[in-house]
């Protein structure tokens, strides 16, 4: 049985109608000159959906009555590939060890999630945010108010319906 | 209100008002120019453009003016400095002092007196705006060389050879026009476009589209931008200018486009000419006047200031055409290679220009000697013989495709060839 091949013909580089060509690429701009659809995101106005596993800006989890949730194990600092998270733990009289210094340097972080993935109780999260712009290179290693102040929506790693990943 | 040519003091008092005006208009469309460019730019490629600075981004070119003022000064320690500042002034004052006379509106009437809508009607007209462009030339090679830097330099050649070359088509396919027109004074030849019932564009299309090429490669727009070339030279001979000084080559790159577009609607758009004969107006012999009767008396022309205004608006309208059209033009066509334009300029241009002039001289005599008279069948006779050169030109250049097509049709064409013998395997 005989088969069929297709063949292109396309144009010679010394036989083709290059005026014809320009002309059909001027009507070609001209439409999209006229065409009153545009792909710009007037970004201030308009602002982009994040996807729900974006990760952003740090949010740190409090309880109830404004504590955070973070028990100063040490280990976000001990995964944190940029080195980037500084933890200084502390107890207080019943036993219950908390952060007495708890920074995170935005500028050196890489955003790539790990200390949410390895948190035990949940407490650091990355967020869907990412307008973190500042005038001084300092304002970027936020402490640990700045971090329970974070009101955007965290990210989800994991379907919060499926947290087993079943 | 006499039709007599203003005098005496008022008419010392017009022109010191007309120049500072013409020029501050110039100016505001250089500037929004660049805004054009910017927008249009921007649809082409379904971007909305710069639309921040004021009502639809109207205030930008002001933002980017005292941007540019504000900007750091940067002189390179091993530019020759003398050269280094003197080369934008040597660009950006021919690109403005060009417009001096170019006529942009029919004559206003004044109670003093008749105010002709020109700043400097010259007697050499056209000799005066070749001679202005072509001075541009040297700041750009001055600008490339006192910046000491290779690519600078590079595009400072470039800019030479090419403005060079292109400057004797723009100039031969002026000829026609001077030719047909029998003045280089730029009144005389919008009067004449009046008087033969159409524009120059039709009569002598074949020059209007020599001089629309040779004029892009004059202003160094694409797809002729091969002194500044960015992919290859950086930005070529402004490489090493920042600040207001480049702002400077920028604004007198976008004046020689306006003073182009303005030249295109002149010499071959009809200038402020409008269709019908209600605006014509002519000094002939001390009078103002609107044509002649058939018995070869003058009939006189009635300037109003509204006649004046509409003029202007289709002066800017036609202007306006060609800047738009250079923007297209930009935004579509790629560059060309330096020998592609080289060749283009010396083998293809230069010699049709002088064949054209050649066969548009021959016709004019032709037609004299058979004793037709100055009018439409006039130009309709050089519209027939244009149009066939047009056509003529277009085939070759295009190396017999234009028309003919065949190639283009065949390259969107598929055939499916069977090849016997070879078996379709099955899951494949």
């Amino acid at each position: 049985m005989a088969i069929g091949v297709k063949v292109m013909h396309r144009p010679q580089p010394e036989s083709t109608s290059y005026l014809r060509a320009a002309l059909s690429g001027m009507a070609l701009t001209f439409r999209h000159m006229v065409n009153p659809v545009k792909v710009t995101q007037q970004y201030p106005e308009e602002q982009t959906e994040l996807h729900p596993r974006w990760r952003g800006t740090h949010v740190m989890e409090t309880h109830a009555d404004g504590r955070p949730k973070c028990v100063a194990c040490g280990l976000c600092p001990t995964v944190c590939p940029a080195n980037c998270i500084r933890l200084v733990g502390g107890e207080d009289d019943q036993g219950n060890r908390y952060p007495i210094v708890y920074e995170i340097d935005e500028f050196r972080c890489i955003f790539c999630g790990m200390c949410q993935e390895v948190c035990p109780v949940e407490a650091i999260h990355v967020g869907q945010h990412f307008e973190n712009a500042e005038y001084t290179r300092a304002r970027f290693v936020y402490d640990l108010d700045r971090l329970m102040e974070q009101d955007h929506p965290v990210t989800n790693l994991w379907d919060p319906s499926d947290p087993t990943g079943e | 209100m006499s039709v007599e040519p203003i005098s005496g003091v008022p008419a010392l008092i017009a022109m010191a008002l007309k120049g500072p005006i013409i020029f501050g208009i110039v100016m505001v469309v250089v500037a929004y120019t660049t805004l054009a460019e910017r927008r249009v730019s921007a649809w082409i490629q379904d971007r909305s453009g710069p639309n921040r600075v004021g009502p639809f981004g109207l205030l930008q070119p002001i933002a980017d003016g005292i941007k540019n003022i504000i900007k750091e000064e940067t002189l390179p320690a091993t530019a020759s400095r003398f050269f280094f500042i003197l080369a934008p002034i040597l660009v950006l004052v021919p690109s403005l002092v060009t417009f001096a006379v170019i006529p942009f509106a029919a004559p206003l009437p004044t109670p003093w007196g008749v105010v002709d809508m020109v700043i400097a009607d010259l007697p050499i007209g056209i000799l005066y705006v070749l001679a202005f462009s072509s001075l541009a030339v040297y700041g750009v090679v001055l600008g490339g060389w006192a910046s000491n830097n290779k690519y600078a330099f590079l595009g400072g050649l470039r800019a030479s050879a090419q403005m060079v070359s292109y400057e004797v088509s723009l100039g031969l396919s002026l000829i026609a026009v001077l030719m047909l027109a029998g003045n280089v004074t730029l009144t005389e030849i919008i009067w004449k476009q009046q008087q033969l019932g159409m524009w120059f564009a039709l009569p002598l299309s074949l020059a209007f589209i020599l001089f629309v090429i040779s004029a892009f490669a004059e202003t160094n727009r694409l797809p002729f931008d091969m002194p500044e070339a960015e992919s290859e030279l950086i930005t070529g001979y402004h490489t090493e200018y920042s600040a207001m000084k480049f702002s400077a080559f920028m604004i007198s790159e976008f004046g020689h486009m306006v003073t182009a577009s303005a030249m295109m609607a002149t010499l071959f758009f009809g200038g402020w000419d409008l269709p019908g004969t209600w605006d014509d107006a002519f000094w002939y012999q001390g009078q103002l006047i609107s044509g002649f009767a058939a018995d070869g008396s003058v009939i006189l022309a009635n300037p109003a200031w509204w006649k004046t205004l509409l003029t202007f608006a289709g002066f800017g309208a036609k202007t306006a055409l060609f800047l738009v059209l250079y923007i297209w033009v930009r935004w579509t066509l790629p560059r060309f290679r330096y020998d592609q334009v080289m060749s283009l300029g010396w083998k293809v241009m230069l010699p049709t220009a002088l064949a054209y002039m050649m066969l548009i001289a021959g016709t004019i005599l032709t037609l004299d000697t058979i004793g037709m008279t100055w009018g439409f069948g006039y130009g309709l006779a050089l519209t027939a013989v244009s149009g066939a050169a047009t056509v003529a030109f277009v085939f070759f250049l295009d190396r017999g495709r234009t028309i003919a097509g065949a190639a283009a049709q065949r390259a969107q064409r598929v055939e499916v060839k069977t090849i016997p013998g070879a078996v379709a395997r099955a899951g494949r």
